[in-house]
């Protein structure tokens, strides 16, 4: 898959009360936790937010709590992709459970600023500056984690259900 | 080369005759559990799927500890929808308000988690259940949902990472104080996707409880698991609780680590060298000895949580409480973390000391933890609390601050009205 969206650069160990406080946990949809997504990172971060756009954070992206109410509310908000240096386990498994693609790059994440304009090549493994022209090499998932992916979601690769929350128009 | 207690597990639970750190796995769960925060997502997954029926409806606890007693009608209706669905499955394990514990202190105490068991809960902290010899993690909703209906679980299997504590706890340092001490030595990310294994005559030592602290509190190191070999008070623990609550599921197995398993690294900590710590704002690897804190005035004590809501925990502070009386204008908070808690701290004559003392003595409930509810802060202030978080806006406002500690530095805190040493009450 390829994204070209502007960067939203985060910093380390951004836990997931940040990306959806615990207030909002009381709801369930995407619709409703998007309106507060990355509220305690950055209480304009809605505002600025364009579909499209990529969050870019540092190491241990993710940590903290399990609520997949983390990755849910980040790709509601229309968030294309996710860089970091690092994930948390959980956010990790959570985010390609329910779709959200998430990408590796320890370059990308230490260079790129925010507001830049960036594209992703998932299957290449790269992440290019527009502007600039620099390309940064990320990792590519192992093969049992594409099994996943091409599957749409684990409940998919669980129960070869029809993808409901496939991006692809029908 | 050997294997670690954790490669053990998951080996059993996968059917190989090897593995090594790295290998993906599919694995057996034993047992399974969901809240009413993270279930209300799997059951959306499992129905949006059409499954029909769970892999095994005695091997499912479903929880509603966060926000219940309910604290308002989206919580009332997340809570519902657990209700809804164990009734309809016929979910052996679904704890309803009175009977409802903080999940993570409700499970060992109803024998549900046991050595050798395979354990995962859509929640971080079920690493906790490693204090007895199982392996134990947290995953998401969805993760949940699908083990809901296979009864069976993708993994990485983990690098293990060793951590040696050696010599005699000193006063007041309990399980907290360790697990504190070593999220301070090795960062928030310093044990990230591996197995932290708890071991030496320290350890050997320490009751079940405070083992279950510094299993729980794992995953604050980013680490995948916890775990401590089972030994004579593991099994001490394991079959009271077995006998007391579930007498059927009896069967359990203890592992243990080969002499020459394979470690990633290994770390020896000199326990008497520890002293009661606090972590600071804003993360739990930002330690501090708590005699060092001068002049930290706080608004809030909490003592409770999966961390630290125990009947031990519950003694300690009483016993620091006794005859005191909470400093004006702070509030202390004391949420018993079961209802079997509750009671022995009523028949022990415990909540009888933190009301005369100006405490609240709550529920069982997550409430404050996670900024749930019973206990949020407002902009600006400051608690001090037995939980496992201290992030922005963890118990409230975003420029609120929460310190980390045990339940002693937290009971001494509240007649303080300020951070101290124990020793500075008693």
């Amino acid at each position: 898959m390829k994204y070209k969206g502007k960067v939203h650069k985060f910093g380390n160990d951004i836990n997931t009360d940040l990306i959806i406080p615990a207030r909002y946990l009381h709801m369930t949809t995407a619709e409703e936790l998007a309106q507060h997504c990355m509220e305690d990172a950055d209480v304009n971060f809605v505002k600025k937010n364009k579909p499209g756009d990529i969050i870019v954070g540092g190491d241990n992206f993710g940590c903290g709590s399990s609520r997949e109410h983390a990755p849910i509310a980040i790709k509601g908000a229309g968030v294309s992709c996710v860089i970091a240096a690092s994930y948390a386990r959980i956010f990790y498994r959570n985010a390609i459970n329910i779709g959200l693609p998430i990408i590796i790059s320890q370059a990308a994440s230490k260079e790129l600023h925010d507001g830049e304009m960036i594209e992703v090549d998932t299957e290449k493994g790269i992440v290019k500056n527009v502007k600039t022209g620099k390309t940064y090499a990320s990792d590519v998932f192992p093969s049992f984690l594409q099994k996943i992916i091409k599957a749409d979601g684990l409940m998919n690769y669980t129960t070869g259900a029809k993808p409901a929350r496939s991006k692809k128009k029908k | 080369m050997g294997y670690t207690i954790t490669e053990k597990i998951l080996m059993a639970h996968a059917g190989k005759k090897s593995v090594k750190s790295g290998d993906f796995i599919e694995a057996k769960v034993d047992f399974c559990l969901g809240n009413d925060i993270t279930a209300p997502l799997s059951i959306n997954e499992f129905e949006r799927v059409a499954a029909k029926k769970v892999f095994d409806n005695t091997r499912i606890a479903l929880v509603p500890d966060h926000f219940t007693p309910a604290k308002d009608m989206k919580s009332a209706n997340n809570a519902k929808q657990l209700a809804v669905f164990s009734r309809k499955h016929g979910i052996k394990h679904y704890y309803e308000v009175g009977q409802m514990g903080v999940e993570h202190a409700l499970l060992p105490e109803q024998g549900l988690a046991k050595p050798g068991d395979l354990i995962v809960g859509a929640d971080s902290h079920t690493c906790t259940y490693g204090a007895l010899g199982a392996f134990s993690t947290g995953v998401g909703s969805t993760d949940l949902a699908a083990v809901f209906i296979k009864g069976k679980c993708w993994f990485r299997v983990p690098e293990s990472m060793k951590f040696v504590f050696k010599g005699k706890l000193r006063k007041w340092v309990g399980g907290k104080d360790l697990i504190l001490h070593t999220i301070g030595d090795i960062g928030v990310s310093g044990a990230a996707y591996k197995a932290m294994e708890f071991t030496g005559d320290a350890i050997r030592h320490l009751p079940m409880e405070d083992r279950l602290t510094m299993c729980n509190m794992a995953i604050e190191a980013g680490a995948k698991n916890g775990i401590i070999e089972p030994d004579a008070e593991t099994i001490r623990y394991v079959k009271k609780a077995i006998k007391e609550f579930n007498p059927e599921r009896k069967a359990y197995k203890c592992y243990t680590s080969d002499k020459d398993a394979g470690y990633s690294k290994v770390i020896e900590y000199d326990v008497s060298k520890i002293e009661p710590l606090v972590a600071m704002p804003h993360l739990p690897s930002n330690v501090r000895p708590a005699h060092k804190i001068k002049d930290i005035k706080i608004d809030q004590v909490v003592i409770g949580s999966c961390t630290n809501g125990r009947i031990s925990d519950l003694r300690i502070a009483a016993k620091i409480l006794k005859g005191q009386k909470v400093k004006p204008w702070v509030r202390l908070i004391v949420i018993p973390a079961t209802q079997k808690i509750y009671l022995e701290a009523v028949n022990e004559g415990l909540a009888n000391i933190f009301v005369h003392a100006g405490a609240v003595f709550s529920t069982p409930s997550c409430g404050p933890c996670l900024g749930g509810h019973l206990g949020i802060l407002a902009a600006g202030e400051r608690a001090i609390a037995t939980t496992n978080r201290n992030f922005v806006g963890r118990m409230g406002h975003p420029q609120s601050e929460v310190y980390l500690s045990n339940a002693a530095v937290a009971a001494a805190s509240a007649v303080k009205g300020r951070i101290c040493h124990p020793e500075d009450v008693i």
